[in-house]
């Protein structure tokens, strides 16, 4: 795409541009499919690909097989990722060193290398196929899947599978009222925290007065565990600028904004450099594709804070104002950004849009539950086999997700709790593990889907600490502005402070539930609101460790360093030396062969270190 | 005019009047900190929040933002709002514990004693920005901001020195709600002391009498937005002919 593309007059050039992509492209030619997303890069990403491309034309293949730069594939652990196309040969943990191998074997001589497959946890079976993949297996990937097969800087390959053919739809047939109609039987709800029933505002919008109205795209994704948005807007940027174009022609709006935080360099790029393309190729400004309607996308760099990412402070801070957030009695639809009608969505809110477009809602609105309709990415981190982005229909349960496409705990710990939906999210039990995901359960659970980060903790994590833990986030990234956040969470977290210290009292316990019902109460933005979650659903499924703190002075757990007590296991421990070295407190001390060591608790500093290099498993926390 | 209920009372107010100022004009009480007429509604104390039902829904809301609407019953006094007052004055009463205006209003909410370990690093500020809302919304200046966040945050100069831009009117002074920011004129200077910061300001002797009546820097604010002379300003009030 070097010459400059001449601009797209009408939907009938935009098809035709597409037939002819698709002539030149064949979905059986062989292609290497090299992630490049944030992730992978740590492992070689361009630098890889190029080595490819090099390997190539030494084979003399130049111009028959095709490398291709993609965005996230999601199982970022394991990267980086290679998939060899159209076998869909999954090749994971990739390095410099395993692409001439690749090109000579798999792509020339066709076979697998058995030494770069997954192998299964359970049986250690080799799995050569992407789909086999049980991380892949169970998920739906509509949003998310094609960041596997196209390049993000090149629109000719959104185009080519399919990109843009909704946006074309709805111009060349669709009256606003029908758009915003087929989003509502498809019961779209907002991907970024509340599960807003999307059409809603996009009706309510429309009918506001005032002009000009504005479309936002909320990419702040301020959770520190999540990254879907990033992926998506690095991987796949075309499909979230074509939800937008939709939902402004739907809305009446022909000015839109992209709001990223700056710590996502690559994803701001990938933004810029697709609203340039779609620029060129007349898909942006005016008159666009001759059918009259006009929009402009600008890009808005937020500067980092958590709060930022709730609407009125993401809105004050487009404007040029401190990020705060302000009390909207007065919806933003009605009086958003520079007090003009505006509909803020999620990243991933507006890349569902194509997909209900070009698919229709009848059958969008098949996948998920009742109320929860179609597919949600979430990002699976924490005690757990298989992490990264996992894109799975609404409705799955916590254990498929966990045990099947998570593979479940790491070592053979014991899972102890999942929390969903960010710092703010609450912390589900294991008797809970066949919920089905969706907007509701979550919510009656006590936790919510939030921004999709999932965190899953087994017995050596101490809920008391985790609940802690996320407090003093949340008090971090308060933006102070209200009594109840402000002051309220930080009287949380000296409590917390107080009995995972060892100075716990009885009535702290009921102290924090009313504390948390009235921050959830009374504070003004949703950050306050959701802030006490964590510490509500560990009080309710794990009253019972915040007693042993309180009343038996002891972390079930072992983490809480005041609580605990590391001793050697005389019957076990054979004087074998390597706890006595691994102690930089001289803590330990030899006793001679064969011998127990002895544990001076005056000296320890509970690092645990001892513990770790311990192969007898000789020393133990009480 | 709108027609609405409050604690079952019947009342009218004006179209876009906001739930407080209705209660006010109709003698009922709404406990209040960040509130002033002569600046807009910023709703941080969450002091004055209320519960409004509209159609099937019930909202706890900010009285001090929220307009009134046909038909919506409001409820100042429920359990609800109660426990969140008391609670936003428990904390306040721990972050300010020698502030006698905190200690005042807490007796009026029925708080006597906070369960909270009290601060102590002896200021009064309680973060609701009256001050800086003042000096950008009145004065037309912003010489005093919010800087940092969460429970770092507090009103202060830019850098805690830099006061060009602040014309020592003492307007944050008047507005403070518990006297946090203390104000002295003395020896033809004016020292305005923020919570964490402190600038001294000359002031202007009276061209006739001599007395040292106002800070040189808002005689020439005056004269500058004003258009009149500065000769003509730097009299004082007593000798104005
Ligand atoms: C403290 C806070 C942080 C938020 N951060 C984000 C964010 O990073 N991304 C996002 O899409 N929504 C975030 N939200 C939710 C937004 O306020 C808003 O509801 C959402 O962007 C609307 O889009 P949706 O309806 O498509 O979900 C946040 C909310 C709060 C209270
Ligand atoms: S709830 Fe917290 S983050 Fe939200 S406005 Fe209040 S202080 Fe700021
Ligand atoms: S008076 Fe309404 S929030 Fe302070």
């Amino acid at each position: 795409m070097n010459d400059k593309q001449q601009k797209l007059t009408s939907v009938a050039e935009l098809e035709k541009k597409r037939q002819g992509l698709n002539k030149q492209r064949s979905s059986d030619a062989p292609m290497i499919a090299v992630c490049c997303g944030t992730g992978c890069q740590a492992y070689g990403g361009k630098k890889i690909a190029d080595a490819f491309k090099e390997e190539i034309e030494k084979h003399g293949l130049g111009g028959k097989v095709e490398v291709k730069t993609t965005g996230c594939h999601g199982f970022c652990e394991r990267g980086l990722l290679v998939v060899i196309r159209p076998q869909n040969y999954f090749y994971q943990r990739v390095r410099l060193e395993d692409v001439p191998e690749i090109v000579s074997e798999t792509v020339i001589g066709g076979k697998p290398i058995e030494r770069l497959l997954y192998e299964s946890l359970a049986t250690g079976e080799k799995i050569a196929s992407e789909e086999e993949v049980p991380f892949y297996k169970k998920q739906v990937r509509l949003v998310f899947g094609d960041n596997g097969y196209i390049d993000p800087y090149e629109i000719d390959d959104y185009i080519a599978v399919g990109g843009y053919s909704a946006f074309s739809k709805v111009l060349s047939g669709m009256t606003p009222e029908q758009v915003i109609d087929e989003v509502r039987k498809a019961g779209l709800r907002g991907r970024g925290g509340g599960g807003f029933p999307a059409d809603i505002k996009w009706q309510s919008s429309r009918e506001a007065h005032g002009e000009p109205k504005y479309i936002i795209c909320n990419c702040d994704e301020g959770d520190p565990g999540a990254f879907m948005d990033r992926s998506l807007m690095e991987g796949n940027p075309h499909a979230i600028l074509e939800g937008m174009m939709i939902g402004a022609y739907a809305v009446g709006s022909s000015i839109a904004y992209i709001y990223i935080r700056n710590e996502y360099p690559l994803a701001v790029k990938n933004a810029y450099r697709a609203i340039q393309q779609a620029k060129d190729y007349g898909l942006l400004g005016k008159n666009i594709l001759g059918s009259g309607f006009d929009l402009e996308i600008k890009i808005n760099r937020g500067g980092g804070a958590f709060v930022c990412g709730e609407s009125t402070a993401l809105m004050a801070s487009i404007e040029g104002k401190v990020g705060e957030p302000r009390p909207k009695y007065i919806h933003t639809s009605h009086k958003g950004l520079y007090n003009k009608p505006t509909v803020l969505n999620n990243v991933e809110t507006w890349a569902n849009v194509p997909l209900i477009i070009n698919k229709g809602a009848d059958w969008y609105s098949k996948i998920g539950t009742e109320n929860s309709k179609g597919t949600k990415i979430f990002s699976l981190v924490g005690k757990i086999n298989h992490t990264g982005l996992v894109e799975v229909p609404m409705g799955i349960t916590l254990r498929e997700i966990v045990y099947e496409i998570g593979g479940g705990i790491p070592g053979d710990k014991k899972f102890k709790a999942v929390q969903t939906g960010g710092p703010s999210g609450g912390c589900i039990p294991e008797n809970l593990l066949d919920l089905p995901v969706d907007f509701d359960e979550l919510t009656n659970a006590g936790s919510m889907m939030g921004s999709g980060a999932m965190i899953v903790m087994d017995e050596e994590n101490c809920m008391v600490d985790i609940a802690r833990y996320f407090l003093e986030f949340l008090e971090d990234e308060s933006c102070g502005k209200c009594v109840p956040c402000r002051e309220g969470l930080r009287r949380m977290r000296e409590i917390l402070d107080d009995i995972t210290q060892g100075r716990g009292e009885e009535s702290h316990l009921e102290m924090l539930e009313e504390m948390s019902e009235v921050i959830n109460d009374g504070a003004l933005c949703g950050l306050g609101q959701t802030a006490p979650n964590p510490v509500m659903t560990t009080l309710k499924y794990f009253r019972d460790e915040y007693k042993a703190h309180i009343q038996d002075k002891k972390c079930p757990a072992g983490v809480c360093k005041s609580l605990i007590t590391y001793h050697i296991i005389e019957e076990k421990c054979t004087g074998c030396k390597l706890c006595v070295n691994a102690c930089s407190y001289g803590a330990i001390e030899f006793m001679g062969k064969k011998t127990p060591v002895v544990l001076h608790q005056s000296e320890c500093t509970k690092c645990g270190a001892c513990k770790e290099v311990c192969k007898l498993k000789a020393i133990e926390i009480r | 005019m709108v027609t609405f209920k409050i604690d079952g009372k019947e009342i009218k107010a004006k179209e876009g009047q906001t739930v407080l100022d209705a209660a006010t004009e109709n003698n009922i009480e709404i406990p209040t900190l960040c509130v002033n007429e002569s600046v807009l509604p910023y709703g941080a104390c969450r002091l004055c929040m209320v519960d409004v039902t509209k159609g099937k829904r019930k909202r706890t809301v900010t009285s001090c933002a929220y307009e009134v609407a046909e038909g919506i019953e409001v409820d100042t006094k429920s359990e609800k709002v109660i426990k969140i007052r008391r609670m936003v004055i428990e904390l306040l009463l721990a972050r300010c514990p020698e502030s006698e205006e905190i200690r005042q209003m807490a007796e009026k909410l029925g708080v006597t004693t906070t369960r909270f370990k009290p601060d102590e690093d002896g200021d009064a500020c309680i973060l609701c920005a009256l001050c800086t809302r003042a000096c950008r919304e009145v004065v037309g200046k912003s010489a005093i901001s919010l800087i940092n966040r969460g429970t770092e945050r507090e009103a202060a100069l830019p850098f805690y020195d830099e006061a060009d831009d602040c014309i020592a009117c003492g307007s944050c002074v008047y507005i403070c709600p518990t006297g946090a920011i203390k104000m002295e004129d003395k020896a033809g200077t004016r020292t305005i002391s923020w919570p964490n910061c402190s600038q001294e300001f000359k002031l202007k002797a009276c061209s006739a009498c001599g007395f040292y009546f106002a800070p040189e820097k808002q005689l020439e604010f005056m004269a500058a937005e004003s258009g009149v002379e500065l000769e003509k300003l730097e009299i004082c009030m007593s000798c104005r002919p």
